[in-house]
């Protein structure tokens, strides 16, 4: 017989867990005494439970493992949930366990209570309530069971104090049958057959893939089929690092901060195959526009209730994308002949490529998108990179050349300022040695800023760009060109010092003010203080715009271009 | 369109505001709920009225089925099937309008269940529409109080919502 303590870490033991993120509180002292009795779970002590979820998920995010948070009732658990919906708009697998006031004393408005349920039940893939300790063993593991299996998400579940410390027999189940979660894996052939015939009479076909693609590790099998087809691919701002940014075959990221080459494929694509995708706002503008051409749409997704959500459908295949691109590359084994028109589709593909519309203007200022450039060539593109929420994120995603999954780490669905840092934390526990570096603004990164303590605890050598304009620039950028420049509220005056700040942690600091300092730096803190976390503070040009730019309600093709303005 | 969305759910606390959330948090309409355990305690029927196009409701079915605690989701109206509602009404039942009443029950086949000297309770059952007619064809300052269960239903002949 063990207590509910003991329990909770025998579970997380069984479930291979190294990391727990958290922060203690009286609700959850039983699970940290266990917790301190035993080597196996380490846990990461952060500075705020936001920053927990954060770190978890992220560490899911770059290992494709459960991120696990542990947090104490009230709130604790309330500081957890920009985290969670955070994971919850990305589809990333996580198990929150918070503490709970005792049993009797639920709904009697105790200290630290509150409905831990029904606060996270909206942005949780599922959540329970522990009433029994006998429960315990069999919801946590239904609980990873959840998060990792279908469309994956956060779960969270909820442990009432007095539950931790009863006592009852430990046995951790080693699978669990839902009778009502029941996720399909298999696509149904007779659609992957009808969706091949579709490809091999595509005239100008595109291949347009998100996050579902990393979530379900099939990179390397969305190369293998790209290049069999020799098709164009786009992907998400998720979708980053599905497949080689630098292959001729990729066009850019498509959406509101898409490449023009990208935006002009999709809308003007005969054939669509949509894989893990969504067709979101940010990524065809306006509805009503993109319907004005005719095509037709294949969407592989796991979740059927994102197919034919905002675009309507002609050949929906729900299942794994790893498993549905396995039976597709089986039927095209036999030999794919594209269509002729094709190589006309590149041709006119290649013209909208010649409008090099990521190119910038120079500035005797330090512009953004270079200091990208340079961290990229710095890194030789094979870093992790974090990032926050706004102009530099986006910078990041468009300069940022991702050849392999798992390396862009950030929040697109919900758009979390505040992630950056705490997700480099996520990333470097589940990635020991890798350079890590985390794209944010002052801005956002004020937002979690107190997790500088953290990565000084635990020597997290995140290198942090903050690429510094004083300037909410996403904020300032729309509000000059459609709010006829009233910058409400978008500047940000009375910022710290952000070099004697991130020394006064234990940190390195730097300030790079010129654009012939930005390699040499970025170098300096890659190699000289590799093992250490470097804040480099980047004055940047306080009007550097992001560009091309689909602006809400327009077209994906109605982009306004650099060049334009 | 008018449909009727029958499910089967396990029966947890909250499982039902897990259905009312989702309901709320997309913009859907409910126009009745009711829900009650099963021959099967572990499991709970729930039957929604809801109105919406095709679109809203092909991503209603979807959203109630990626609920984890939702075993299966039916639209009873897609096919043929039968529904009843149950109203209790309260008229004033005083003069001539007490014999009134009763026979205007009676034509309804309505059954009169609680009768104080100048009430009636009665008790009807139906389709929501003959629900509606009644309380139509009622002289509306006599009626005292109205409660409905909101529709349940059920397919017809094989047409069957088991686990």
């Amino acid at each position: 017989m063990i207590s509910g303590a003991e329990i909770v870490i025998r579970c997380l033991q069984e479930e291979k867990v190294d990391y727990v993120f958290g922060y203690p509180g009286g609700s959850v002292l039983h699970i940290y005494d266990a917790l301190f009795k035993q080597e196996d779970v380490k846990h990461i002590l952060v500075r705020h439970e936001q920053a927990a979820v954060h770190a978890a998920d992220a560490y899911s995010r770059s290992s494709q493992k459960v991120g696990v948070a542990l947090v104490t009732s009230g709130p604790g658990v309330t500081n957890t949930v920009t985290g969670i919906a955070t994971a919850y708009m990305d589809s990333i697998p996580m198990v929150v366990l918070c503490g709970q006031v005792p049993t009797q004393y639920i709904g009697q408005d105790a200290f630290q209570e509150c409905d831990t349920v029904g606060i996270t039940r909206p942005c949780v893939k599922h959540n329970f309530l522990v009433k029994d300790v006998k429960d315990l063993a069999l919801t946590i593991k239904k609980a990873f069971h959840i998060a990792s299996t279908g469309r994956p998400g956060p779960v969270v579940v909820d442990i009432p104090k007095d539950i931790t410390a009863q006592v009852c027999e430990f046995d951790y189940p080693k699978s669990v049958q839902m009778r009502s979660y029941n996720p399909v894996v298999k696509g149904h052939l007779g659609q992957i057959k009808k969706a091949v015939q579709i490809l091999q009479e595509a005239k100008r076909p595109i291949i347009y893939t998100g996050g579902g693609v990393i979530l379900s590790d099939a990179a390397e099998k969305l190369t293998t089929l790209a290049r069999k087809l020799n098709f164009p691919v786009t992907n998400t701002l998720m979708g980053l690092g599905g497949y080689p940014a630098t292959d001729k075959q990729f066009v850019g990221m498509l959406g509101m901060h898409g490449t023009f080459e990208a935006n002009n494929a999709m809308h003007f694509a005969d054939v669509i195959l949509a894989i893990g995708a969504r067709f979101d706002d940010r990524v065809i503008g306006n509805p009503e526009h993109f319907g004005e051409e005719k095509r037709r749409v294949i969407h592989i997704d796991i979740d059927p209730s994102s197919i034919s959500k905002r675009v309507k459908v002609d050949v929906p295949i729900v299942g794994n994308v790893n498993d549905v691109l396995d039976e597709i590359l089986k039927l095209i084994d036999g030999g794919f002949t594209a269509d002729s028109e094709v190589a006309d589709w590149w041709k006119q593909i290649d013209e909208w490529r010649g409008r090099n519309s990521l190119a910038y203007r120079q500035s005797e200022h330090i512009m953004p998108q270079y200091v990208v450039e340079k961290l990229y060539e710095v890194t030789g593109g094979d870093a992790f990179v974090t990032s926050d929420v706004g102009q530099h994120q986006m910078f990041a995603a468009q300069y940022y050349k991702f050849d392999k999954p798992r390396r862009w780490i950030n929040s697109g669905g919900l758009g979390t300022m505040g992630v950056g840092l705490p997700y480099g934390m996520g990333v470097l526990l589940a990635n020991p040695g890798s350079q890590v570096a985390c794209v944010t603004g002052e801005g956002s990164i004020q937002m979690c800023i107190q997790e500088l303590s953290t990565c000084k605890q635990y020597e997290l050598p995140i290198k942090i760009i903050n690429l510094n304009n004083g300037m909410l620039g996403m904020v300032r950028q729309w509000q000059e060109m459609f709010y006829s420049k009233r910058y409400s509220q978008s500047y940000v005056t009375s910022l710290p010092d952000f070099v004697k700040l991130a020394e006064s942690y234990g940190h390195v600091g730097m300030r790079i003010e010129r654009p012939e300092d930005v390699e040499p730096a970025l170098r300096k803190a890659f190699t000289e203080y590799k093992d250490r976390l470097v804040f480099m503070d980047f004055i940047i040009d306080p009007g550097a715009n992001v560009f091309p730019m689909v602006a809400a309600g327009k077209g994906l093709t109605e982009m306004i271009l650099a060049e334009d303005i | 369109m008018r449909h009727i969305i029958s499910i089967l759910i396990e029966n947890e606390a909250g499982a039902l505001s897990r259905v009312a959330g989702l309901f709320s948090a997309r913009g859907y309409n409910i126009e009745s709920l009711t829900v009650a355990p099963t021959e099967d305690p572990s499991l709970s029927r729930m039957t929604i009225l809801t109105w919406g196009s095709d679109e809203v409701l092909e991503q209603i079915t979807k959203q109630l089925n990626k609920l984890v605690d939702v075993v299966k989701v039916v639209d009873l109206s897609e096919a043929a099937h039968v529904e009843r509602e149950l109203m209790l009404i309260k008229v004033r039942a005083t003069g001539k309008d007490r014999e009134e009443m009763k026979r205007m029950a009676d034509i309804f086949r309505g059954r009169i269940i609680d009768v104080t000297e100048s009430t009636y309770v009665i008790e009807l059952t139906g389709a929501s529409s003959k629900l509606d007619s009644f309380i139509a064809a009622l002289d509306a300052g006599l009626i005292l109080e109205t409660v409905r269960t909101g529709v349940c239903g059920i397919g017809r002949g094989d047409r069957i919502l088991k686990v």
